[in-house]
């Protein structure tokens, strides 16, 4: 009770004439879009549309680029192996987001108590976040070396790059090592935003530990979840260096991705219309995923999970 | 392209990036633009950053530009990312005067762009120049029946590495044949030893057998056949027998079984067989140079090489070698120093200057009449057995994945690697190989 006294004290002396004109000062001007804008434009937009006219033209790199219609996409889409990159590309998304944002949840909410020991612990586990991906990818390629690597005393681990769900498996780990201390401190400083009282509520209604991070933590954590989750999918779509430099699409092409084809096709085999194809074809299937998130999860509502309190 | 899903920092981090890096091109690009026209000025040459290997590169540059008003100015830049670098700028007006390229596929696009000087007629107006060189290096640079690079370093014929020490402690003599090459293979297996070193995890290690296999089956023609993009090329049986033998090799265990998982890079490969627990490795020259760098005691001492066997029943010359004939400097059409550039090849890529260095290094260059200079070698035995090699070779085969069109070359060695996994049988390889064509 008396932190309700508490928290309604502050509210009086607030006139409601000063709040508005605060209101109309702090309101930005269109202006201060422009430079946004401007860099979106050149940067993104431009370029994009740019991907998508090379995407109807057949192009070598150099030279001038000679329309050919469709050819691209039809061809895109009688290829066979497109659809394997394709559901490998999907897979590895999968893999990623199911093993990723457990983890990241419970290490996060972990993370957030204030404990020492874990402040300490925390800070050795975000380390992997200030290494390079291509440091990262290279280390762990050669500590999967079957003869020199940790694979040699380990069976289980000796030719995981020479397998394909081995191979697969090396690429969620290791991205997973890299990624998840990000995802970890979206989660940690969500957490600590939970506000307490709504713990003294549940305990006294007697909610044990469990009870109270399925009730409250988890449903506090929803907006962190969709934010974290947008990143981590979009990401795993367009993860180019860790694969290129791991097991380089192997074994046999069997962990190539869709970033990977697109530059195999533009700068192995120099066909950059059909590369801008298959760039365009990542572009849609991202946004419509990350606009799929946003929709059916309501994040576009913008509704505060603060709500009432 | 989607960046504009990254979180906000890091989207605004990598625009700054790119404002950075674009404004440092430009300024690159800029001091060379300004020297073009007139007698002095320099024209770039683009070479790969290789420590030991540059000091050949540099003295040439240094000879030549003691007496030329055009200097030369060496740009090197790693090997990683080097063909994309070329292909960047070979699209764009700021293009490398001379640049380090491996014939074949890797200048092909620019020879049909019209984008390279064709040397043809000024080999024909100095036949000497022309004949400096080993013709059948030479002509391995060819592009449509014209040339359009100079040899300018080591020849690098694939050869079959061995652990001298290994063979005899297994009581196992060097294979000739075919069959002494399966009975070794037996012979090391039941010993816990693997018979062939492989980076599997790079399907172009692989790419050495089916070359050589086909070639001694069939002879030269039927990959000539399939480069010229004939008609069921792909079908002679030339191929489906190379692809049954590496699928029975690998059954076998002739590479053991964690192969896939090893990549080049790493030396993998290399440290199997200087430690013994691999046979044999067939791999280009560079092998040599990589051992006697990196594990001097076994190059030194254990470290045995000889031609690859012959197939019993086979057509191919067994005096015929694969690989990469040698590296080459092309020069581009638009450059502002065309003849300056061509002077700098003429009078230095086949000097005595330039040759011995590269001996020293190791490396033995695709000069004629190399002999007498053996001496001032490395590894003197290395390089006359390299130098008799290909002096003898009735072909010299360019790899397959340079001497064919660039978008199949790809598919091609994914297909290979299937093959390697025992994913893929003799007819599933053809038939990707003609999907691909």
């Amino acid at each position: 009770m008396s932190v309700a006294l508490e928290s309604r004290a502050p509210v009086r002396p607030a006139p409601a004439p000063p709040r508005r004109r605060q209101a109309r000062v702090n309101r930005p001007n269109a202006l201060y879009l422009l430079p946004a804008l401007v860099f979106f434009g050149l940067f993104a937009a431009f370029p994009l549309v740019l991907v998508l006219y090379l995407s109807f033209t057949d192009w070598n790199g150099i030279g001038t680029p000679g329309f050919v219609g469709v050819d691209n996409w039809v061809r895109m889409f009688e290829n066979e192996a497109i659809w394997d990159v394709t559901s490998t590309t999907l897979l590895l998304t999968g893999l990623c987001w199911v093993t990723q944002t457990p983890l990241s949840i419970l290490l996060g909410v972990w993370a957030a108590g204030a404990q020492r020991n874990r402040a300490v612990l925390s800070a050795l586990f975000f380390l992997p976040l200030l290494l390079s991906t291509a440091a990262i990818a290279l280390l762990y390629n050669r500590l999967f070396d079957p003869y020199v690597g940790i694979g040699r005393g380990f069976e289980p681990l000796r030719n995981i790059l020479g397998t394909t769900s081995g191979a697969l498996t090396a690429i969620v780990i290791v991205v997973g090592w890299q990624f998840i201390p990000f995802h970890t401190l979206l989660y940690q400083a969500a957490a600590r935003n939970i506000p307490k009282v709504l713990y003294d509520a549940a305990y006294i209604d007697g909610a044990g530990g469990w009870h109270q991070f399925w009730y409250i933590t988890l449903p506090q954590l929803k907006n962190t979840i969709i934010t974290s989750s947008t990143i981590m999918i979009v990401g795993s779509l367009t993860y180019f260096e860790t694969i290129f430099l791991l097991t380089n699409g192997g074994p046999a092409a069997s962990t190539r991705t869709l970033p990977l084809e697109m530059y195999f096709r533009s700068f192995r085999s120099y066909e950059f219309g059909y590369a801008s194809t298959i760039a365009s074809v990542l572009v849609i299937v991202a946004t419509a995923i990350s606009l799929l998130i946003v929709r059916f999860s309501g994040f576009g509502k913008m509704r505060s999970t603060l709500e009432g309190l | 392209m989607v960046s504009q899903r990254l979180p906000r920092r890091s989207f605004l981090g990598l625009l700054g990036a790119g404002v950075g890096a674009s404004v440092l091109g430009t300024s690159a690009c800029g001091t060379d633009a300004t020297s073009s026209g007139g007698g002095g000025g320099t024209f770039q040459v683009w070479v790969l950053q290789e420590e030991a290997q540059n000091v050949a590169h540099e003295g040439a540059v240094d000879r030549f530009n003691k007496n030329s008003d055009a200097k030369a100015r060496i740009v090197a830049s790693p090997n990683d990312g080097y063909t994309d670098k070329l292909h960047v700028s070979m699209g764009s007006s700021s293009k490398p005067d001379v640049f380090y390229n491996w014939g074949g596929g890797s200048i092909r696009t620019y020879a049909r762009d019209n984008l390279l000087v064709d040397l043809t007629p000024y080999f024909e107006k100095d036949t000497a120049w022309k004949d400096s060189f080993l013709p059948s290096v030479l002509d391995a640079g060819q592009i449509d029946g014209k040339y359009y690079g100079v040899p300018a370093r080591g020849m690098q014929p694939i050869i079959l590495f061995f652990n001298k020490k290994v063979f005899n402690d297994h009581g196992v003599q060097p294979p000739r044949t075919w069959t002494d090459l399966m009975a070794a293979v037996d012979r090391f297996t039941s010993n816990g030893i693997i018979p062939f070193a492989l980076a599997g995890g790079d399907a172009w290690t692989e790419l050495v057998w089916p070359e050589y296999l086909v070639d001694r089956i069939g002879g030269a023609e039927v990959f000539n056949r399939i480069a010229a993009g004939k008609k069921d090329a792909w079908r002679d049986p030339a191929i489906s027998t190379s692809i049954d033998m590496i699928r029975q090799l690998v059954d076998r265990g002739g590479f053991g079984d964690s192969y896939a998982s090893v990549r080049w890079d790493g030396a993998g490969a290399s440290n199997l067989i200087a430690q013994g627990q691999a046979a044999m490795h067939l791999m280009g020259s560079w092998e040599y140079t990589n051992q006697v760098n990196d594990q001097p005691e076994y190059a030194k001492n254990d470290q045995g090489f000889i031609p690859f066997p012959i197939v019993e029943g086979g057509v191919g010359d067994p005096k015929a070698i694969v690989g990469n004939p040698t590296n080459y400097f092309s020069v581009s059409k638009d450059s502002a120093h065309v003849e300056h550039a061509i002077e700098f090849l003429k009078q230095e890529m086949s000097s005595d200057a330039y040759v011995d260095q590269w001996l020293k290094a190791g490396d033995v260059p695709a000069v004629s009449g190399l002999e007498s200079r053996m001496d001032n070698a490395a590894d003197p035995a290395f390089a006359k057995v390299v130098y008799d090699m290909v002096n003898q070779a009735p072909t010299f085969q360019l790899s397959w994945d340079q001497a064919i069109e660039r978008a199949q070359a790809q598919p091609m060695l994914d297909a290979l690697a299937k093959v390697f996994l025992g994913q893929m049988d003799a007819a599933g390889f053809v038939k990707a190989n003609e999907d691909a064509a």
